[in-house]
């Protein structure tokens, strides 16, 4: 019961947040409406029993994604914002437009794939630190240490685009 | 036992997905614009750990975990692009960008 009141609840929030962090004229009203909704998606991952990834979904979006988006924002000046895009009806008839008929076809794929698919079997673990770990280093060892790859030509990358005489 | 149907998530995650993409088509401010993707990233990994609680293993949660770190490093190189274009064309706006010399 408790479960339930808490997903439409947090449901709830993340989508009215994340509509706001894309509606909202100041964008760091926007920024801070995307924080809200990534700790209630983080409450929906919660309830999933994905223990692990509900933290580090925390840590990684509020702690290193939200930073650099606000630090990125102050340093390049906010007051000049553009205008939406609202202003604009055939643009924004079309955004529409796109989104409600890709909303619309991700509809159709899950009536004819998901639903049709196979009785959910109730999980036999959850996704505890150590279930999650345990199939991290072993399963997926080469992939997780390639990831860290791919950080490092990120750092490098980002570092040598931004750095202004190298 | 789970008290909330999975299909709930999806459609959740469906919604996520379509503001995304909303805001990807209407905001002119590139960081916002970055902030969108975030948003669909954010409805596929929310799918992707329920498909792993549907389907009852971890892989889900497992390829959520990439998606993430794949998303940090995406959203460090596109900020980065984003002071780059700033300090070739003094603005923000996606509108304006329509040369890749200074």
């Amino acid at each position: 019961m408790l479960e339930t009141v808490a997903f439409y609840i947090f449901a709830g929030i993340l989508l009215i947040a994340a509509l706001l962090a894309v509606t909202l004229r100041h964008p760091v009203y926007s920024v801070l409406c995307f924080l809200a909704s990534m700790f209630s998606l983080a409450v929906l991952f919660w309830l999933l029993k994905a223990y692990f990834v509900s933290v580090v979904h925390i840590t990684v979006y509020a702690g290193a994604i939200l930073v650099l988006f606000l630090f990125v924002l102050m340093l390049l000046g906010y007051d000049k914002e553009p205008p939406a895009l609202w202003t604009n009806p055939i643009r924004f008839g079309f955004a529409i437009g796109f989104s409600a008929l890709s909303l619309a076809g991700l509809f159709w794929v899950y009536k004819i794939a998901i639903v049709g698919a196979a009785s959910p079997e109730p999980l036999s673990q959850a996704g505890s630190i150590e279930a999650v770990g345990r199939l991290l280093f072993s399963q997926y060892l080469l992939p997780f240490e390639l990831l860290s790859l791919v950080l490092l030509v990120a750092i490098i990358g980002s570092v040598v685009l931004a750095k202004k005489d190298l | 036992m789970m008290l909330v149907p999975y299909s709930h998530f999806i459609i959740v995650a469906f919604i996520l997905f379509a503001i995304g993409l909303v805001g990807i088509f209407t905001r002119r401010n590139t960081i916002l614009v970055l902030l969108s993707i975030e948003l669909l990233f954010n409805s596929v990994n929310l799918l992707f750990v329920t498909f792993s609680r549907m389907t009852g293993n971890l892989d889900g949660q497992v390829a959520a975990l990439f998606s993430m770190a794949i998303a940090a490093a995406e959203v460090a190189v596109g900020l980065a692009i984003a002071i780059l274009l700033f300090r070739a064309q003094k603005t923000i706006d996606v509108s304006k960008f329509n040369s890749l010399k200074e």
